[in-house]
Protein backbone atom coordinates (compact mmCIF):
# COMPACT_ATOMS: atom_id res chain seq x y z
CA UNK A 1 0.00 0.00 0.00
CA UNK A 2 2.03 3.21 -1.26
CA UNK A 3 2.45 5.74 -3.46
CA UNK A 4 5.65 4.94 -5.73
CA UNK A 5 7.66 6.98 -8.28
CA UNK A 6 10.27 5.79 -9.88
CA UNK A 7 12.41 7.86 -12.44
CA UNK A 8 9.52 10.63 -13.26
CA UNK A 9 10.38 13.50 -15.68
CA UNK A 10 8.12 15.37 -16.51
CA UNK A 11 8.92 18.40 -19.80
CA UNK A 12 6.37 21.11 -20.62
CA UNK A 13 5.70 22.08 -24.28
CA UNK A 14 8.14 19.38 -25.28
CA UNK A 15 9.36 20.13 -29.19
CA UNK A 16 8.59 23.94 -28.80
CA UNK A 17 11.05 27.00 -28.12
CA UNK A 18 8.78 27.20 -24.19
CA UNK A 19 10.02 23.52 -23.91
CA UNK A 20 11.17 23.40 -20.03
CA UNK A 21 11.66 20.01 -17.80
CA UNK A 22 9.80 20.73 -14.41
CA UNK A 23 10.34 17.10 -13.14
CA UNK A 24 13.92 15.54 -13.26
CA UNK A 25 14.15 11.98 -12.61
CA UNK A 26 12.14 11.91 -9.53
CA UNK A 27 11.86 8.98 -7.27
CA UNK A 28 10.68 8.14 -4.10
CA UNK A 29 7.67 6.01 -1.87
CA UNK A 30 5.02 7.27 0.14
CA UNK A 31 3.82 4.23 2.29
CA UNK A 32 0.25 4.04 3.60
CA UNK A 33 -0.51 6.49 6.37
CA UNK A 34 2.58 8.85 6.03
CA UNK A 35 2.00 12.71 6.52
CA UNK A 36 4.36 14.05 4.54
CA UNK A 37 5.25 18.04 4.10
CA UNK A 38 6.35 19.28 -0.17
CA UNK A 39 8.29 22.35 0.53
CA UNK A 40 10.51 24.22 -2.42
CA UNK A 41 10.24 28.04 -3.73
CA UNK A 42 7.45 29.18 -6.71
CA UNK A 43 8.21 26.98 -9.27
CA UNK A 44 10.83 24.20 -7.81
CA UNK A 45 7.92 21.55 -9.42
CA UNK A 46 6.25 20.67 -6.13
CA UNK A 47 2.75 21.60 -7.90
CA UNK A 48 3.33 19.81 -11.19
CA UNK A 49 4.53 16.45 -8.81
CA UNK A 50 1.97 16.56 -6.81
CA UNK A 51 -0.61 16.85 -9.65
CA UNK A 52 1.23 13.78 -11.44
CA UNK A 53 -0.20 11.71 -8.31
CA UNK A 54 -3.93 11.34 -9.42
CA UNK A 55 -2.90 11.68 -12.81
CA UNK A 56 -3.73 15.05 -13.62
CA UNK A 57 -0.59 15.41 -15.49
CA UNK A 58 1.18 12.38 -17.15
CA UNK A 59 4.83 12.23 -16.51
CA UNK A 60 6.98 12.59 -19.65
CA UNK A 61 8.73 9.22 -19.08
CA UNK A 62 8.96 7.67 -15.81
CA UNK A 63 6.39 5.31 -13.91
CA UNK A 64 4.04 6.07 -11.04
CA UNK A 65 2.66 3.09 -9.15
CA UNK A 66 -0.46 3.11 -6.84
CA UNK A 67 -0.56 0.11 -4.51
CA UNK A 68 2.06 -1.47 -6.59
CA UNK A 69 0.19 -0.83 -10.32
CA UNK A 70 1.71 1.41 -12.81
CA UNK A 71 -0.69 4.23 -13.50
CA UNK A 72 0.24 4.13 -16.66
CA UNK A 73 -0.34 1.13 -17.87
CA UNK A 74 -2.98 0.64 -20.31
CA UNK A 75 -6.20 0.12 -19.51
CA UNK A 76 -5.62 1.42 -15.95
CA UNK A 77 -8.52 2.81 -14.25
CA UNK A 78 -7.92 6.75 -13.74
CA UNK A 79 -11.18 7.34 -12.59
CA UNK A 80 -10.65 4.94 -9.75
CA UNK A 81 -7.32 6.48 -8.68
CA UNK A 82 -8.51 9.87 -8.58
CA UNK A 83 -11.52 8.68 -5.92
CA UNK A 84 -8.36 7.26 -3.73
CA UNK A 85 -6.44 10.28 -4.22
CA UNK A 86 -8.03 13.38 -3.40
CA UNK A 87 -6.06 16.72 -4.51
CA UNK A 88 -6.99 19.78 -3.08
CA UNK A 89 -5.76 23.08 -5.26
CA UNK A 90 -4.50 26.24 -4.36
CA UNK A 91 -7.54 28.52 -2.94
CA UNK A 92 -9.82 25.57 -3.46
CA UNK A 93 -13.16 28.12 -2.18
CA UNK A 94 -12.42 29.02 -6.11
CA UNK A 95 -14.13 26.23 -7.27
CA UNK A 96 -17.26 26.38 -4.83
CA UNK A 97 -20.19 26.65 -7.02
CA UNK A 98 -23.43 24.52 -5.78
CA UNK A 99 -26.82 26.47 -4.11
CA UNK A 100 -25.84 25.14 -0.61
CA UNK A 101 -23.04 23.25 1.44
CA UNK A 102 -24.40 20.08 1.53
CA UNK A 103 -24.89 20.02 -2.19
CA UNK A 104 -21.66 20.80 -3.20
CA UNK A 105 -20.12 18.02 -0.93
CA UNK A 106 -22.20 15.76 -2.75
CA UNK A 107 -20.76 16.81 -6.34
CA UNK A 108 -17.93 14.41 -5.44
CA UNK A 109 -19.60 10.92 -4.86
CA UNK A 110 -22.07 12.03 -7.00
CA UNK A 111 -19.87 11.87 -9.91
CA UNK A 112 -18.75 8.35 -8.73
CA UNK A 113 -22.51 7.45 -9.19
CA UNK A 114 -23.05 6.37 -5.59
CA UNK A 115 -26.49 6.96 -4.77
CA UNK A 116 -28.73 10.35 -3.33
CA UNK A 117 -28.77 8.73 0.02
CA UNK A 118 -25.19 7.70 -0.01
CA UNK A 119 -24.03 11.02 -1.30
CA UNK A 120 -25.86 12.79 1.65
CA UNK A 121 -24.33 10.30 4.31
CA UNK A 122 -21.02 10.75 2.63
CA UNK A 123 -21.03 14.67 2.43
CA UNK A 124 -22.54 14.74 6.01
CA UNK A 125 -19.57 12.53 7.46
CA UNK A 126 -16.97 14.67 5.33
CA UNK A 127 -18.40 18.01 6.95
CA UNK A 128 -17.91 16.74 10.17
CA UNK A 129 -14.92 15.73 9.81
CA UNK A 130 -13.90 19.38 9.13
CA UNK A 131 -15.18 20.01 11.89
CA UNK A 132 -18.05 22.78 9.97
CA UNK A 133 -21.22 23.24 12.23
CA UNK A 134 -24.54 21.53 10.79
CA UNK A 135 -26.53 24.65 11.28
CA UNK A 136 -24.68 26.19 8.03
CA UNK A 137 -25.41 22.94 5.52
CA UNK A 138 -28.13 25.05 3.93
CA UNK A 139 -26.36 28.11 3.61
CA UNK A 140 -24.94 29.54 0.12
CA UNK A 141 -21.32 28.12 0.28
CA UNK A 142 -20.44 32.17 -0.86
CA UNK A 143 -21.99 33.68 2.45
CA UNK A 144 -19.15 31.79 4.71
CA UNK A 145 -16.21 32.81 5.90
CA UNK A 146 -12.47 32.52 3.86
CA UNK A 147 -11.71 29.70 7.05
CA UNK A 148 -15.04 27.75 6.33
CA UNK A 149 -14.94 27.94 2.73
CA UNK A 150 -12.22 26.39 2.42
CA UNK A 151 -13.19 23.26 4.57
CA UNK A 152 -16.37 23.04 2.49
CA UNK A 153 -14.03 22.77 -0.17
CA UNK A 154 -11.60 19.95 1.65
CA UNK A 155 -14.94 18.08 2.68
CA UNK A 156 -15.99 18.12 -0.88
CA UNK A 157 -12.80 15.92 -1.72
CA UNK A 158 -13.20 14.16 1.40
CA UNK A 159 -16.61 12.43 0.59
CA UNK A 160 -14.82 10.73 -1.81
CA UNK A 161 -13.22 8.83 0.59
CA UNK A 162 -9.95 9.32 -0.56
CA UNK A 163 -6.88 7.07 0.83
CA UNK A 164 -4.53 9.74 0.61
CA UNK A 165 -4.92 12.88 0.76
CA UNK A 166 -3.00 15.76 -1.17
CA UNK A 167 -3.49 19.54 0.10
CA UNK A 168 -1.77 22.36 -2.25
CA UNK A 169 -1.16 25.16 0.37
CA UNK A 170 -4.47 24.77 2.38
CA UNK A 171 -4.10 28.07 4.26
CA UNK A 172 -2.76 30.52 2.30
CA UNK A 173 -4.14 34.04 3.17
CA UNK A 174 -5.80 32.33 6.48
CA UNK A 175 -5.52 34.24 9.44
CA UNK A 176 -3.45 32.64 11.85
CA UNK A 177 -6.62 30.62 13.98
CA UNK A 178 -7.97 29.31 10.79
CA UNK A 179 -4.27 28.09 9.82
CA UNK A 180 -4.31 26.37 12.87
CA UNK A 181 -7.82 25.05 13.04
CA UNK A 182 -7.67 23.74 9.24
CA UNK A 183 -3.98 22.19 9.86
CA UNK A 184 -5.27 20.60 13.68
CA UNK A 185 -8.21 18.83 11.89
CA UNK A 186 -5.98 17.52 8.83
CA UNK A 187 -3.69 16.04 11.10
CA UNK A 188 -6.89 15.26 13.65
CA UNK A 189 -8.08 13.44 10.03
CA UNK A 190 -4.78 11.75 9.61
CA UNK A 191 -4.86 10.56 12.93
CA UNK A 192 -8.11 9.18 13.26
CA UNK A 193 -8.57 7.08 9.93
CA UNK A 194 -5.05 6.24 8.71
CA UNK A 195 -5.09 8.67 5.78
CA UNK A 196 -2.10 9.36 4.10
CA UNK A 197 -1.51 13.46 3.62
CA UNK A 198 0.37 14.93 1.48
CA UNK A 199 0.81 18.77 2.45
CA UNK A 200 2.20 21.55 0.10
CA UNK A 201 3.51 24.73 2.22
CA UNK A 202 5.36 27.58 2.42
CA UNK A 203 4.78 27.79 5.90
CA UNK A 204 8.21 26.37 7.06
CA UNK A 205 6.68 26.72 10.57
CA UNK A 206 3.74 24.74 9.84
CA UNK A 207 5.70 21.83 8.28
CA UNK A 208 7.51 21.72 11.54
CA UNK A 209 4.88 21.69 13.50
CA UNK A 210 2.95 18.62 11.65
CA UNK A 211 4.63 16.44 9.31
CA UNK A 212 6.84 12.89 10.33
CA UNK A 213 8.49 13.70 6.67
CA UNK A 214 9.61 16.07 4.23
CA UNK A 215 10.70 16.27 0.45
CA UNK A 216 12.04 19.39 -0.66
CA UNK A 217 12.35 20.10 -4.40
CA UNK A 218 14.66 22.48 -6.31
CA UNK A 219 14.38 22.93 -10.01
CA UNK A 220 12.13 19.98 -11.11
CA UNK A 221 14.39 17.69 -8.64
CA UNK A 222 14.62 16.02 -5.24
CA UNK A 223 16.72 17.98 -3.24
CA UNK A 224 15.96 16.10 0.22
CA UNK A 225 13.99 13.92 1.55
CA UNK A 226 14.42 12.73 5.77
CA UNK A 227 12.51 13.55 8.77
CA UNK A 228 12.09 17.45 9.62
CA UNK A 229 14.94 17.42 11.88
CA UNK A 230 17.22 16.02 9.05
CA UNK A 231 16.25 18.28 6.62
CA UNK A 232 15.89 21.83 8.74
CA UNK A 233 19.89 20.49 10.04
CA UNK A 234 20.47 22.07 6.08
CA UNK A 235 18.77 25.33 6.53
CA UNK A 236 21.75 27.02 5.11
CA UNK A 237 21.19 25.17 2.61
CA UNK A 238 17.38 25.42 2.12
CA UNK A 239 18.07 29.18 2.08
CA UNK A 240 20.26 29.11 -1.23
CA UNK A 241 17.71 27.91 -2.59
CA UNK A 242 15.08 30.44 -2.13
CA UNK A 243 13.47 28.60 1.47
CA UNK A 244 14.07 28.56 5.29
CA UNK A 245 13.98 26.97 8.34
CA UNK A 246 11.40 27.34 11.40
CA UNK A 247 12.76 30.27 13.04
CA UNK A 248 13.35 28.15 16.11
CA UNK A 249 16.35 26.55 14.14
CA UNK A 250 17.87 30.25 13.55
CA UNK A 251 17.43 31.16 17.47
CA UNK A 252 19.29 28.15 18.32
CA UNK A 253 22.17 28.08 15.75
CA UNK A 254 23.20 31.40 17.21
CA UNK A 255 22.82 30.40 20.54
CA UNK A 256 25.37 27.55 19.92
CA UNK A 257 27.47 29.88 18.00
CA UNK A 258 27.47 32.12 21.05
CA UNK A 259 29.18 29.19 22.92
CA UNK A 260 26.07 27.54 24.66
CA UNK A 261 26.12 24.12 24.79
CA UNK A 262 22.86 23.19 22.90
CA UNK A 263 22.07 20.72 20.04
CA UNK A 264 20.76 22.67 17.43
CA UNK A 265 17.97 20.12 15.86
CA UNK A 266 14.68 21.05 17.80
CA UNK A 267 12.36 22.17 15.46
CA UNK A 268 8.86 23.31 17.54
CA UNK A 269 8.57 25.80 19.95
CA UNK A 270 8.46 23.13 23.29
CA UNK A 271 11.63 21.14 22.13
CA UNK A 272 13.79 24.57 21.56
CA UNK A 273 12.57 25.48 25.23
CA UNK A 274 13.26 21.77 25.99
CA UNK A 275 16.98 22.49 24.86
CA UNK A 276 17.65 25.76 26.14
CA UNK A 277 16.21 25.30 29.61
CA UNK A 278 18.60 22.26 30.36
CA UNK A 279 21.55 25.24 29.50
CA UNK A 280 19.81 26.85 32.98
CA UNK A 281 18.71 24.04 35.15
CA UNK A 282 21.78 22.60 36.26
CA UNK B 1 -3.41 66.39 9.70
CA UNK B 2 -1.99 62.96 9.09
CA UNK B 3 -1.53 61.45 5.57
CA UNK B 4 -4.60 59.41 6.10
CA UNK B 5 -7.60 60.45 8.33
CA UNK B 6 -10.77 59.21 9.55
CA UNK B 7 -13.30 60.87 11.38
CA UNK B 8 -16.02 57.72 12.98
CA UNK B 9 -15.54 56.21 9.63
CA UNK B 10 -18.62 53.73 8.91
CA UNK B 11 -19.36 51.34 5.79
CA UNK B 12 -22.43 49.34 5.64
CA UNK B 13 -23.83 46.90 2.77
CA UNK B 14 -26.68 45.35 2.54
CA UNK B 15 -27.22 40.96 2.99
CA UNK B 16 -29.59 39.67 0.10
CA UNK B 17 -31.55 36.57 -0.17
CA UNK B 18 -31.71 34.21 -2.78
CA UNK B 19 -34.61 36.50 -4.42
CA UNK B 20 -32.50 39.55 -4.20
CA UNK B 21 -34.37 41.41 -1.48
CA UNK B 22 -32.35 42.98 1.25
CA UNK B 23 -32.34 41.28 4.10
CA UNK B 24 -30.30 43.51 6.80
CA UNK B 25 -27.51 45.64 7.12
CA UNK B 26 -24.16 44.57 7.98
CA UNK B 27 -21.24 46.70 9.61
CA UNK B 28 -17.96 45.73 7.82
CA UNK B 29 -16.03 49.06 9.22
CA UNK B 30 -18.04 50.73 12.79
CA UNK B 31 -17.13 54.10 13.34
CA UNK B 32 -13.56 53.99 12.94
CA UNK B 33 -11.49 56.73 13.89
CA UNK B 34 -7.53 56.83 13.14
CA UNK B 35 -4.61 59.31 11.88
CA UNK B 36 -1.84 58.04 9.97
CA UNK B 37 1.28 60.44 10.31
CA UNK B 38 3.06 61.00 6.79
CA UNK B 39 5.97 58.83 6.20
CA UNK B 40 5.49 56.13 9.20
CA UNK B 41 5.28 52.40 8.30
CA UNK B 42 1.81 51.22 9.64
CA UNK B 43 0.56 47.75 9.95
CA UNK B 44 -3.32 46.56 10.18
CA UNK B 45 -3.77 43.07 11.76
CA UNK B 46 -7.27 41.11 11.76
CA UNK B 47 -8.93 37.99 11.40
CA UNK B 48 -10.25 36.90 7.79
CA UNK B 49 -13.75 39.28 7.92
CA UNK B 50 -12.23 41.34 10.57
CA UNK B 51 -12.71 44.75 7.87
CA UNK B 52 -9.27 45.50 7.41
CA UNK B 53 -9.27 45.11 3.70
CA UNK B 54 -12.70 47.20 3.73
CA UNK B 55 -10.72 49.69 5.40
CA UNK B 56 -7.58 49.35 3.02
CA UNK B 57 -10.30 49.99 0.47
CA UNK B 58 -11.36 53.17 1.17
CA UNK B 59 -7.75 54.52 1.61
CA UNK B 60 -7.81 54.83 -2.67
CA UNK B 61 -11.76 55.15 -2.18
CA UNK B 62 -12.31 51.84 -4.11
CA UNK B 63 -15.04 51.86 -1.60
CA UNK B 64 -16.25 55.41 -0.07
CA UNK B 65 -17.54 55.36 4.07
CA UNK B 66 -21.41 55.06 4.22
CA UNK B 67 -21.48 57.44 7.24
CA UNK B 68 -18.43 59.14 8.52
CA UNK B 69 -15.51 60.94 6.45
CA UNK B 70 -11.88 59.76 5.17
CA UNK B 71 -9.30 61.95 4.01
CA UNK B 72 -6.42 60.77 2.41
CA UNK B 73 -3.42 63.62 1.64
CA UNK B 74 -6.24 66.03 3.33
CA UNK B 75 -8.79 65.47 0.67
CA UNK B 76 -12.19 63.51 1.51
CA UNK B 77 -12.44 60.51 -0.42
CA UNK B 78 -16.22 60.93 -0.99
CA UNK B 79 -15.86 64.05 -3.10
CA UNK B 80 -16.62 62.63 -6.71
CA UNK B 81 -14.05 65.85 -8.12
CA UNK B 82 -10.96 64.47 -5.89
CA UNK B 83 -11.54 60.79 -6.55
CA UNK B 84 -8.04 61.14 -9.19
CA UNK B 85 -6.16 62.96 -6.51
CA UNK B 86 -6.99 60.47 -3.90
CA UNK B 87 -6.15 57.74 -6.34
CA UNK B 88 -2.91 59.42 -7.21
CA UNK B 89 -2.04 59.55 -3.95
CA UNK B 90 -2.77 56.56 -2.41
CA UNK B 91 -1.72 53.72 -4.45
CA UNK B 92 -2.67 49.83 -3.70
CA UNK B 93 -1.06 46.03 -4.27
CA UNK B 94 -2.75 43.43 -3.77
CA UNK B 95 -2.28 39.94 -2.73
CA UNK B 96 -2.63 37.67 -6.03
CA UNK B 97 0.31 39.19 -8.36
CA UNK B 98 -1.54 37.36 -11.25
CA UNK B 99 -4.74 39.17 -11.31
CA UNK B 100 -2.46 42.86 -11.20
CA UNK B 101 -0.29 42.79 -14.13
CA UNK B 102 -1.69 43.96 -17.48
CA UNK B 103 1.50 44.21 -19.50
CA UNK B 104 3.12 41.85 -21.88
CA UNK B 105 6.54 43.22 -20.79
CA UNK B 106 7.48 44.58 -17.03
CA UNK B 107 8.50 48.10 -18.03
CA UNK B 108 4.96 48.52 -20.25
CA UNK B 109 3.38 47.64 -16.97
CA UNK B 110 4.98 49.90 -14.76
CA UNK B 111 4.31 52.54 -17.44
CA UNK B 112 0.03 52.30 -17.63
CA UNK B 113 -0.54 54.45 -14.41
CA UNK B 114 1.54 57.03 -15.17
CA UNK B 115 0.30 57.13 -18.74
CA UNK B 116 -3.25 57.07 -16.96
CA UNK B 117 -2.09 60.14 -15.67
CA UNK B 118 -1.61 62.33 -18.41
CA UNK B 119 2.28 62.11 -17.69
CA UNK B 120 4.57 63.27 -20.57
CA UNK B 121 6.17 60.77 -22.50
CA UNK B 122 9.82 61.19 -21.63
CA UNK B 123 8.87 61.62 -18.03
CA UNK B 124 7.01 57.92 -17.95
CA UNK B 125 10.47 56.74 -18.96
CA UNK B 126 12.25 58.43 -16.50
CA UNK B 127 9.89 57.51 -13.68
CA UNK B 128 9.33 53.69 -15.05
CA UNK B 129 13.44 53.37 -14.92
CA UNK B 130 13.34 55.14 -11.07
CA UNK B 131 10.49 52.58 -10.39
CA UNK B 132 12.20 49.51 -11.40
CA UNK B 133 15.20 50.59 -9.92
CA UNK B 134 13.56 51.04 -6.44
CA UNK B 135 12.80 47.94 -6.61
CA UNK B 136 15.54 46.52 -7.59
CA UNK B 137 13.91 44.88 -11.26
CA UNK B 138 15.34 47.12 -13.83
CA UNK B 139 17.34 44.40 -15.27
CA UNK B 140 14.17 42.74 -16.59
CA UNK B 141 12.57 45.58 -17.89
CA UNK B 142 12.20 44.09 -20.93
CA UNK B 143 11.17 40.71 -19.54
CA UNK B 144 7.62 39.16 -19.86
CA UNK B 145 5.91 39.55 -16.84
CA UNK B 146 4.91 35.85 -16.89
CA UNK B 147 7.79 34.19 -16.64
CA UNK B 148 8.70 36.04 -13.19
CA UNK B 149 8.91 34.78 -9.78
CA UNK B 150 5.71 35.52 -7.59
CA UNK B 151 7.87 37.94 -5.25
CA UNK B 152 9.42 39.21 -8.90
CA UNK B 153 5.73 40.17 -9.55
CA UNK B 154 4.59 41.54 -6.63
CA UNK B 155 8.07 43.87 -6.91
CA UNK B 156 6.98 44.64 -10.44
CA UNK B 157 3.34 46.11 -9.18
CA UNK B 158 4.69 47.93 -6.63
CA UNK B 159 6.79 49.54 -9.09
CA UNK B 160 3.97 50.19 -11.00
CA UNK B 161 2.48 51.91 -7.77
CA UNK B 162 5.08 54.02 -7.38
CA UNK B 163 5.22 55.17 -10.58
CA UNK B 164 2.30 57.31 -10.12
CA UNK B 165 4.12 59.10 -7.34
CA UNK B 166 1.77 58.28 -4.51
CA UNK B 167 1.99 59.74 -1.02
CA UNK B 168 0.96 56.61 0.22
CA UNK B 169 1.08 52.79 -0.73
CA UNK B 170 -1.41 50.15 0.87
CA UNK B 171 -0.48 46.75 0.51
CA UNK B 172 -2.88 43.83 0.99
CA UNK B 173 -1.65 40.81 2.23
CA UNK B 174 1.31 40.89 -0.94
CA UNK B 175 2.93 38.10 0.65
CA UNK B 176 -0.04 35.31 1.44
CA UNK B 177 1.16 33.55 -2.01
CA UNK B 178 4.95 33.67 -1.87
CA UNK B 179 7.17 31.31 -1.00
CA UNK B 180 9.96 32.14 2.13
CA UNK B 181 12.28 33.60 -0.23
CA UNK B 182 9.78 35.71 -1.99
CA UNK B 183 8.11 36.90 1.43
CA UNK B 184 11.48 38.23 2.13
CA UNK B 185 12.31 40.09 -1.39
CA UNK B 186 8.94 42.45 -1.23
CA UNK B 187 9.52 43.23 2.75
CA UNK B 188 12.74 44.45 2.12
CA UNK B 189 11.97 46.19 -0.88
CA UNK B 190 8.97 48.27 1.30
CA UNK B 191 11.40 48.67 3.47
CA UNK B 192 13.75 50.49 1.28
CA UNK B 193 11.12 52.37 -0.09
CA UNK B 194 9.85 53.93 3.21
CA UNK B 195 13.30 54.86 3.64
CA UNK B 196 14.42 56.10 0.69
CA UNK B 197 11.49 57.49 -1.00
CA UNK B 198 9.58 58.49 2.51
CA UNK B 199 6.25 56.95 1.02
CA UNK B 200 3.95 56.21 3.84
CA UNK B 201 3.91 52.66 4.20
CA UNK B 202 0.48 50.49 4.98
CA UNK B 203 0.94 46.72 5.08
CA UNK B 204 -1.97 44.38 5.70
CA UNK B 205 -0.53 40.55 6.31
CA UNK B 206 -1.37 37.40 8.41
CA UNK B 207 2.44 36.82 9.03
CA UNK B 208 3.13 38.40 12.72
CA UNK B 209 6.65 38.47 11.31
CA UNK B 210 6.29 41.44 9.02
CA UNK B 211 5.31 43.33 11.20
CA UNK B 212 8.21 43.93 13.75
CA UNK B 213 9.23 46.94 12.17
CA UNK B 214 6.46 48.76 11.22
CA UNK B 215 6.09 52.34 13.55
CA UNK B 216 2.52 51.51 14.40
CA UNK B 217 0.29 48.40 14.60
CA UNK B 218 -3.64 48.70 14.44
CA UNK B 219 -5.72 45.26 15.39
CA UNK B 220 -9.48 45.12 13.58
CA UNK B 221 -11.93 43.12 14.78
CA UNK B 222 -15.59 43.17 13.50
CA UNK B 223 -15.10 46.32 12.34
CA UNK B 224 -13.09 48.10 15.21
CA UNK B 225 -9.76 48.63 15.85
CA UNK B 226 -9.51 47.12 19.10
CA UNK B 227 -5.90 47.42 19.74
CA UNK B 228 -3.11 49.98 18.62
CA UNK B 229 0.38 50.60 19.58
CA UNK B 230 4.12 49.62 18.74
CA UNK B 231 4.82 46.42 17.54
CA UNK B 232 6.75 45.39 21.23
CA UNK B 233 3.18 47.01 22.88
CA UNK B 234 0.91 44.77 20.69
CA UNK B 235 2.93 41.40 20.91
CA UNK B 236 3.58 41.77 24.20
CA UNK B 237 0.18 40.71 24.77
CA UNK B 238 -0.20 37.45 23.49
CA UNK B 239 -3.30 36.11 25.47
CA UNK B 240 -5.44 38.83 23.97
CA UNK B 241 -3.89 38.63 20.18
CA UNK B 242 -5.25 34.82 20.13
CA UNK B 243 -8.46 36.05 21.27
CA UNK B 244 -8.82 38.23 17.76
CA UNK B 245 -7.34 34.78 16.38
CA UNK B 246 -4.39 36.54 15.88
CA UNK B 247 -0.76 34.96 17.06
CA UNK B 248 2.81 36.68 17.87
CA UNK B 249 5.94 35.62 16.07
CA UNK B 250 7.86 32.50 16.86
CA UNK B 251 10.76 34.24 18.63
CA UNK B 252 8.13 36.04 21.02
CA UNK B 253 6.34 32.71 21.24
CA UNK B 254 9.71 30.81 22.96
CA UNK B 255 10.86 33.94 24.95
CA UNK B 256 6.97 33.78 26.53
CA UNK B 257 7.47 29.82 26.55
CA UNK B 258 10.84 30.32 28.44
CA UNK B 259 9.37 33.46 30.90
CA UNK B 260 6.99 30.67 31.92
CA UNK B 261 9.34 28.16 32.63
CA UNK B 262 11.19 30.57 34.99
CA UNK B 263 13.40 32.68 32.80
CA UNK B 264 14.45 36.09 33.26
CA UNK B 265 13.52 37.53 30.10
CA UNK B 266 12.36 40.76 29.38
CA UNK B 267 9.03 40.91 27.97
CA UNK B 268 7.87 42.42 24.21
CA UNK B 269 11.01 40.32 22.81
CA UNK B 270 10.75 40.31 18.74
CA UNK B 271 13.49 39.51 17.32
CA UNK B 272 15.59 36.27 17.24
CA UNK B 273 18.96 38.82 17.90
CA UNK B 274 17.02 39.96 21.06
CA UNK B 275 16.53 37.04 22.53
CA UNK B 276 19.74 35.08 21.92
CA UNK B 277 21.52 38.46 23.72
CA UNK B 278 18.65 38.32 26.50
CA UNK B 279 19.64 34.71 27.18
CA UNK B 280 23.61 35.20 26.66
CA UNK B 281 23.00 37.59 29.49
CA UNK B 282 21.51 35.25 31.68
CA UNK B 283 24.19 32.71 31.39
CA UNK B 284 26.81 35.10 32.19
CA UNK B 285 25.28 36.14 35.25
CA UNK B 286 24.86 32.34 36.16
Amino acid sequence: MSIKAEHLNYIYSLGTAYEKQALKDVSFEILQGQFVGVIGHTGSGKSTLIQHLNGLVPATSGKLYYEGKNIYDEGYDMRALRGQVGLVFQYPEHQLFEVDVLTDVCFGPKNQGLSPEECEKRAREALELVGFPEKYYKQSPFDLSGGQKRRVAIAGVLAMNPKVLVLDEPTAGLDPRGRDEILDQVAYLHRETDMTVILVSHSMEDIAKYVERIIVMNQGEKMYDGSPKEVFAHYKELEAVGLAAPQVTYILNALAEKGMNIKTDAITITEAADEIMRNFDD
Amino acid sequence: MGIIQTEKLTFEYAKHDEEGNVIGMNRAIDEVTLDIDPGSFVAILGHNGSGKSTLAKHINAILVPTEGTMWVNGRDTKDPMELWNVRQSAGMVFQNPDNQIIGTVVEEDVGFGPENLGVPTEDIWKRVEDSLKAVGMIEYRSHSPNKLSGGQKQRVAIAGVIAMHPKCIVLDEPTAMLDPNGRKEVLRTVQELREKEKVTVILITHYMEEVIDADHVFVMDEGHVVMEGTPREIFGCVDELKKYRLDVPQVTMLADELKKRGLDIPNGILRTEELVEALCQLKQNT
